[in-house]
């Protein structure tokens, strides 16, 4: 077996919407695997076909080696979910949730508790261990279904949207968490997310997903470079003539773009280029009134490939989400 | 990974015990509706209560209807509590767990059971303070075992009814016009013989009416059909029931 996951034509339909449409992805072990794209791209349902909660339409998929449809009970005892929506028992303490999930994979007592005593260390938890879990916050919350996910030391680990709705001092911690299990535990972890910062700080590899497709595979600065290169906008108050014969002296300079007193650059790592141009023009005898850099992010890698803006969409989600509850 | 996995139908029962044991409010709400129909029925009705089997008195004829019914109650929302479950989330944890969907319902029902058995018991010591005359030891246990059966049986019922809905709208619905009916048919109240002719017909065709039927038999010794019979129909109900929830659970979607 030479991948974590491996997916070949995948394809989901509900009553004649495509939700997912011909996914090819395999997943490396050891690595971080994000699914990006906007709400109702079809992440969510890729997911839930890989943990054998549906069964796709076309196509087949192997996790850990094993066939999603034909070897279920193989695929789950080899993965850990963590849950878009809450998943744990509120009447039952971060202790008996845990130990409930160990005796449902097989593990024996002794080491169930050694193995709860170490994960609640991970996600820090350790002292809320005899707390009822309706009496933590959503952030704890989060973190325990984490911590569930390892319980049972799953080779693959799937996160469906780990940070929704949480704080960004949280998000950043559960980052960290995600991050230390991956290197600790030798986990691989497949996460969908929304979010562009998320897939850019902790994945390794981004599948770039929208309307049921992948569009783009990468490592984010692959993907970012695709973009090109930084953009450093100076506002100029005149000489631009002069402004543009220095600089395009430059040999770093890629192109030079000017209009209604701005002049955009195309550079390499333009936040180091500041001082050098800004000396230049000074030479030169041109004032610039401001500077900002703009460097390429994930966000603009979606707007290539898709035309719009990941911001805008939403609602087919929901759409999905309502024809899945039929 | 066996069909039949002892150590996660152990992790669901245990799971449901420490839930039932937690939740202090639902284990008295749950005896208290029981208990009163016991008190007020069984106090009110004493004198009026005709034809019920001669020389015995009505607190003895309706004891084994309030446990009856307390299996009813108590089993069938225990066979819905996958509902609970959906809403909630906790669903897709034991879905996705690597055990059978044969282990889970079977973990479920084992935990079901346990509650609904618990309480009829307890029902019964009230009872036996009002005046209600346990036959003997024997007819004690096999009441145990009756109370097992219509638990299953009930708790069959609820699985299946949440494996066809989706969230708790129905509820109400399957509440007024699936567990009134039965319980009424059953002749937990009076003699099913006090009906007439139609609607005695339905009666022969709800479990209950064997289960009580057959409680009454060995708990006061005042059965209308041979216990025997009653133990084999209501058998027959309970695996027809359970198969019915288990076949429906498996098809259900876990979303």
């Amino acid at each position: 077996m030479e991948h974590a996951i491996e997916t070949r034509g995948l394809i989901k339909r509900f009553d004649g919407l495509v939700a997912v449409d011909d996914v090819n992805l395999s997943v490396r072990r050891g690595e971080i695997f994000g699914l990006l794209g906007p709400n109702g791209a079809g992440k969510s349902t890729i997911i839930k076909m890989l943990t054998t909660m549906l069964r796709p339409t076309e196509g087949e998929a192997y996790v850990w080696g094993h066939h999603i449809v034909r070897e279920r009970d193989a695929v789950r005892s080899c993965i850990g979910v963590v849950f878009q929506d809450p998943s744990v028992d509120g009447k039952l303490t971060a202790r008996e949730n845990l130990d409930f999930h160990g005796r449902m994979y097989g593990m024996p007592g002794d080491e169930r508790k050694r193995r709860i005593a170490e994960v609640l260390e991970l996600v820090e938890l350790y002292d809320k261990a005899d707390v009822l879990l309706e009496e933590f916050s959503g952030g704890m919350r989060r973190r325990l279904e984490i911590a569930r996910g390892l319980m049972h030391r799953p080779h693959v680990l799937f996160l469906d949207e780990p940070t929704l709705g949480l704080d960004t001092q949280t998000r950043r911690y559960i980052w960290d968490y995600i991050r230390k299990m991956n290197g600790e535990e030798d986990v691989t972890v497949v996460i969908t997310t929304h979010y562009m910062e998320e897939a850019d700080n902790l994945c390794n590899r981004v599948a770039i997903i929208d309307h049921g497709r992948i569009v783009a595979l990468d490592t984010p600065i692959s993907l970012k470079s695709m973009i090109g290169t930084d953009t450093l906008t100076l506002e100029v108050r005149d000489g631009l003539e002069r402004l543009r014969d220095v600089l395009l002296g430059f040999e770093w300079v890629r192109s030079f773009d000017a209009s209604n007193g701005y002049v955009r650059l195309s550079v390499d790592s333009a936040q180091s280029r500041i001082p050098e141009v800004v000396l230049a023009a000074c030479r030169a005898g041109v004032r610039i009134k401001s500077v900002s850099v703009h460097e390429p992010t994930l966000e603009d890698v979606f707007l290539r490939y898709t035309g719009r803006s990941m911001r805008d969409e939403t609602g087919k989600g929901d759409l999905v989400r309502a024809l899945m509850r039929r | 990974m066996r069909a039949f996995d002892p150590y996660a139908i152990y992790s669901l029962w245990l799971r449901e015990m420490i839930r039932f044991f937690r939740l202090k409010s639902r284990v008295v709400g749950s005896i208290a509706p029981p208990f009163f129909f016991l008190a007020f029925l069984g106090t009110g009705f004493s004198g009026m209560a005709s034809r019920v089997p001669a020389g015995v008195d009505y607190i003895n004829y309706l004891a084994p209807g309030i446990i009856g019914m307390t299996l009813l109650f108590s089993s069938t929302f225990a066979g819905m509590s996958v509902l609970w479950d959906r809403e909630f989330g906790f669903l897709r944890e034991i879905m996705v767990a690597p055990v059978t969907r044969l282990s889970i319902v079977l973990g479920r029902t084992a935990g079901g059971v346990t509650q609904a058995v618990l309480q009829g018991i307890i029902i019964l010591i009230p009872g036996i303070a009002m005046g209600v005359k346990i036959k003997g030891l024997t007819g004690l246990i096999l009441s145990v075992a009756l109370m097992v059966l219509i638990s299953a049986t009930f708790i069959g019922v609820g699985l299946a009814f949440a494996s066809r809905m989706k969230d708790m709208s129905g509820f109400s619905l399957i509440m007024n016009f699936m567990i009134f009916p039965v319980f009424l048919l059953s002749g937990a109240l009076f003699p099913v013989q006090n009906l007439p002719e139609p609607v005695r017909i339905l009666s022969y065709i709800d479990p209950l009416t064997y289960g009580v039927d057959a409680l009454r038999g060995c708990l006061v010794g005042a059965n209308s059909f041979p216990i025997i019979i009653d133990t084999l129909l209501l058998a027959g109900c309970c695996a027809a029931t359970m198969a019915i929830g288990a076949y429906l659970f498996e098809m259900s979607d876990v979303d």
